[in-house]
C-alpha cells in the first residue's frame, strides 16, 4: 500500500543529489575562481535555504509572512558579531570603541546563534502577529522587517551593531579553501561547503516536512478549521512553524554575509523578500525542489546569464538598440511575467524531484482544483 | 456540585444552552444527554440552530450562556459577559453568574475525545485518503519536532500507518488510499471523513449531516454503517440529519429543535406521533 511504493525514484534523486556535489567540487578544483558560474552557485544556494524557510510557511503551512529579510537581517548580524576576529574589532567598530564583544565562535556555532536568534525574534513578533490573517499577517511581518532593520541602524546599539557602518572581516566562503604549506589554495572549497550548508539546513526541512508535523502544518494550509477540529493546535503549530521558517532564513542569512563579505543592514530591503517571495512563486508554492531550482536560475539570469544586456551590443556593423545600464531588468521582468502567466504553479507545481522520476504518479493526481 | 451527581453514563450533557449572535438568538435555552452507546439524533428545520449547537459542543463557538458536560466534566461553561448582559435575550442568564467561564479550543475539545464530521465536507484537499485520515492520528502523538523530523518515531509512526490502513479498509476505502480526497465521490467522502474523525481516538462522534446529498440506497448502507462503527469502537454518537428514514431507523432517541428552541424529546416512535413535531415541519392549518 502507501508505505510500499517504490523505492527507486528516491534513490535516483539522491543519487542526482551527490552527482551535483561532486560535480561542484570538480568544477571549482578546474574553473578560475573568478568565474561568474561560482557567483551563482554560492548565491544560489543561499537564495536556495532562505526560499525553502519561506515556502515551509508561505508553501506548506500557508502562513503568508514577508519577514524574510529581516530574519535574515538578524542572522547575519549575529553571524558577523560573533565571528569578527577579537584584533580586528578596533579596526571595525572604530567608532565604538572596538565594541561590547570581545570574543569569538566557531562558524558553525556562530552560524547556530544566528538562526536561534531570528528564532527568538519570530516567536517574539509571532505572539501578537500569527493571529492575523493573509494579508494582514503579510503587512505586519513586512512592517516588522522595516523596524528590525532601523533599529539595527540605530546608534544606541552601535556598540553591538556598529550602527549604520558595515560589518567585515568575518570569515567568509574563501576561508573554507585549504592552503598548502605555501599559502597557496591546494583545494577550493568555497562553494561546496556553501552547498553543504544549504543542503543540510534544506535536508532538515525536508524531513520536518515529511513528519507528522509536517502533515499536520499541511493541514493547517488546505484547511484550518477541519485541521483544528482532528486536534491539531493552530496556535502552537503556526509558531512551530514561523519559528523553524525563521531559524533558517537566520542561517541563511548568515551564509548571505559570508557569501557577500560584509554586514550592512540598509542592504536588506524588503526587495530581498520580494525577490525570494518572487523564486517561492516560479519555482512552485509547496515544492522545495522547485524553490531550489528557481534560486539558480533566477540568480543566474539576474546576476549572469542577462548581464549583456546591460552593455552595449555589436553584431559586425549593427549596434543592437535599446541596450544599455538597466535594460537587464526589463527583460527579467518579462521572463517574470511570462513565467507567471503560463506556468501559474510554477516550474514544479508542488511535485518534488522524486514524483517526476517515478512512472506511476497515481498518488499525486492532478494536484489543486 | 453538580459535577458529583452526574451519571457515569452520561457522555454529553448540555445545560441551558444559549448562543446569541448580537441580537439574534441561535439556540434558546437547550438542554439535552446523550447516555453511553446511544445513537441520538438532533433534527428540526432548516436554520433551527443544530449545526451552531454542534459548533458550541466542539469550542467553534463559544455558547453565550449554560453548561457543556463531557464524561460529567464541565468542557464549555459560559455565562453573559459585557455588552451582552444588557443584549442578552435567552432565558436563566444570571443562572451561572458566579462559575467561572471555561473555554476549551475545538482541538482541546478533539483531545477530550470528541471528534466530528462537516456538513459541508471540510476534507484536507491536496491530499490523498491515506494522509487525510493519517492527519487524525497526529493529536495522539508522542513524538515532539525533533523526534519527528529524524524519524526517531518510526515505531509510532508504523503504528499509525497501521491504523490508517485499518480505518480505511473498514470504511471501504482501501482501494483509493492513494487517490486525492477531493476527487473522490461524494458518498466516499462522507466516509472519508469519518474515517478521519475515528483516527482521533474519540468516545463521542459527532455527525453533522452524514447523508447529505447521498441517494436512498446509500443512505441505507450509511445506517448500517454508523451501527457497525458504533459497535467496533464503543462510541457513542450524536448526529444532525434530515434523512427520516435514517434517523427513525438508527436512533435511540432523538431532540428536535425548532428556531433555536427544543421543542421535543422521545423516541422515534414518540416523535413521529408528536404534533408539535409534525407542526413544525409541514406548518399549521391557520384556521
Amino acid at each position: 500500500m502507501n508505505q510500499k511504493k517504490s523505492k527507486k525514484p528516491m534513490i535516483i534523486s539522491l543519487c542526482l543529489i551527490a552527482a551535483v556535489y561532486i560535480g561542484v567540487f570538480i568544477a571549482e578544483q578546474f574553473i578560475p575562481q573568478q568565474s561568474m558560474l561560482f557567483i551563482v552557485l554560492k548565491k544560489g544556494a543561499v537564495y536556495a535555504l532562505v526560499a525553502v524557510s519561506m515556502n515551509l510557511l508561505n508553501g506548506f503551512t500557508g502562513i503568508f509572512s514577508l519577514g524574510q529579510a529581516g530574519f535574515m537581517l538578524v542572522g547575519a548580524y549575529v553571524y558577523g558579531i560573533f565571528t569578527i576576529p577579537v584584533a580586528e574589532r578596533m579596526n571595525v567598530y572604530q567608532y565604538f570603541d572596538g565594541g561590547l564583544v570581545q570574543f569569538t565562535v566557531p562558524v558553525i556555532i556562530a552560524m547556530i546563534f544566528s538562526g536561534l536568534a531570528a528564532a527568538l525574534f519570530a516567536f517574539l513578533i509571532g505572539l501578537p502577529v500569527l493571529r492575523l490573517k493573509s494579508d494582514y499577517l503579510a503587512i505586519a511581518t513586512l512592517g516588522f522587517a522595516e523596524i528590525i532593520r532601523a533599529i539595527f541602524q540605530w546608534n544606541g546599539l552601535g556598540r553591538i551593531t556598529n550602527s549604520s557602518n558595515m560589518l567585515n572581516m568575518f570569515p567568509t566562503f574563501n576561508d573554507f579553501n585549504i592552503l598548502g604549506p605555501d599559502g597557496k589554495v591546494t583545494v577550493y572549497l568555497s562553494t561546496l561547503i556553501p552547498f553543504i550548508m544549504a543542503g543540510v539546513c534544506i535536508l532538515l526541512i525536508v524531513l520536518l516536512i515529511n513528519s507528522t508535523y509536517g502533515r499536520a502544518l499541511k493541514a493547517i494550509r488546505d484547511d484550518e478549521v477541519a485541521a483544528e477540529a482532528m486536534g491539531i493546535n493552530l496556535a502552537h503549530h503556526k509558531r512551530l512553524a514561523f519559528c523553524v521558517s525563521s531559524f533558517f532564513a537566520g542561517v541563511g542569512g548568515a551564509m548571505l554575509a559570508m557569501y557577500q563579505t560584509t554586514v550592512q543592514a540598509k542592504s536588506f530591503t524588503s526587495a530581498m523578500t520580494y525577490e525570494i517571495l518572487l523564486i517561492v512563486v516560479i519555482g512552485g508554492i509547496g515544492s522545495v525542489t522547485g524553490s531550489v531550482l528557481s534560486s539558480f536560475l533566477f540568480v543566474a539570469c539576474s546576476e549572469w546569464w542577462l548581464r549583456f544586456l546591460d552593455e552595449k551590443q555589436i553584431i559586425g556593423n549593427f549596434e543592437v538598440p535599446l541596450l544599455r545600464i538597466g535594460f537587464r531588468m526589463v527583460v527579467f521582468s518579462v521572463i517574470i511575467m511570462i513565467v507567471v502567466l503560463f506556468f501559474r504553479k510554477g516550474i514544479m507545481g508542488d511535485k518534488e524531484l522524486p514524483d517526476l522520476l517515478s512512472r506511476s504518479r497515481k498518488a499525486k493526481g492532478r494536484a489543486g482544483k | 456540585m453538580s459535577k458529583v451527581n452526574q451519571d457515569s453514563t452520561q457522555v454529553l450533557k448540555l445545560e441551558n444552552i444559549t448562543m446569541q449572535f448580537g441580537g439574534v438568538v441561535a439556540i434558546n435555552n437547550l438542554s439535552l444527554e446523550v447516555n453511553k452507546g446511544e445513537i441520538v439524533a438532533l433534527i428540526g428545520p432548516n436554520g433551527a440552530g443544530k449545526t451552531t449547537a454542534f459548533n458550541c459542543i466542539t469550542g467553534v463557538y463559544e455558547p453565550t450562556n449554560g453548561i457543556v458536560y463531557f464524561n460529567g466534566e464541565p468542557i464549555v461553561v459560559n455565562h453573559p459577559q459585557g455588552k451582552m448582559i444588557k443584549q442578552y435575550g435567552g432565558i436563566n442568564g444570571d443562572l451561572y453568574k458566579d462559575r467561572k467561564p471555561v473555554v476549551h479550543t475545538p482541538d482541546r475539545i478533539t483531545h477530550l475525545g470528541i471528534a466530528r464530521t462537516f456538513q459541508n465536507i471540510r476534507l484536507f484537499k491536496s491530499q490523498t485518503a491515506f494522509d487525510n485520515v493519517l492527519i487524525g492520528t497526529h493529536l495522539r502523538r508522542t513524538s515532539n519536532m525533533f523526534t519527528a523530523a529524524f524519524h526517531l518515531n518510526a515505531k509510532e509512526e508504523k503504528a499509525n500507518r497501521e491504523k490508517t490502513a485499518e480505518l480505511l479498509e473498514i470504511v471501504g476505502l482501501a482501494d483509493v488510499a492513494d487517490e486525492l480526497a477531493t476527487s473522490l465521490p461524494y458518498g466516499k467522502q462522507r466516509r472519508l471523513e469519518i474515517a478521519r474523525a475515528l483516527a482521533t481516538n474519540p468516545t463521542l462522534l459527532l455527525l453533522d449531516e452524514p447523508a447529505a446529498g447521498m441517494n436512498p440506497q446509500e443512505t441505507d448502507e450509511l445506517g448500517e454503517f454508523i451501527v457497525d462503527i458504533k459497535n467496533r469502537f464503543n462510541l457513542t454518537v450524536f448526529m444532525i440529519e434530515h434523512h427520516m428514514n435514517l434517523v427513525m431507523e438508527i436512533s435511540d432517541r432523538i431532540y428536535v429543535l425548532d428556531f433555536g428552541k427544543q421543542i421535543a424529546e422521545g423516541t422515534p416512535e414518540e416523535i413521529q406521533k408528536n404534533p408539535v413535531v409534525i407542526a413544525a415541519y409541514l406548518g399549521v392549518d391557520e384556521e
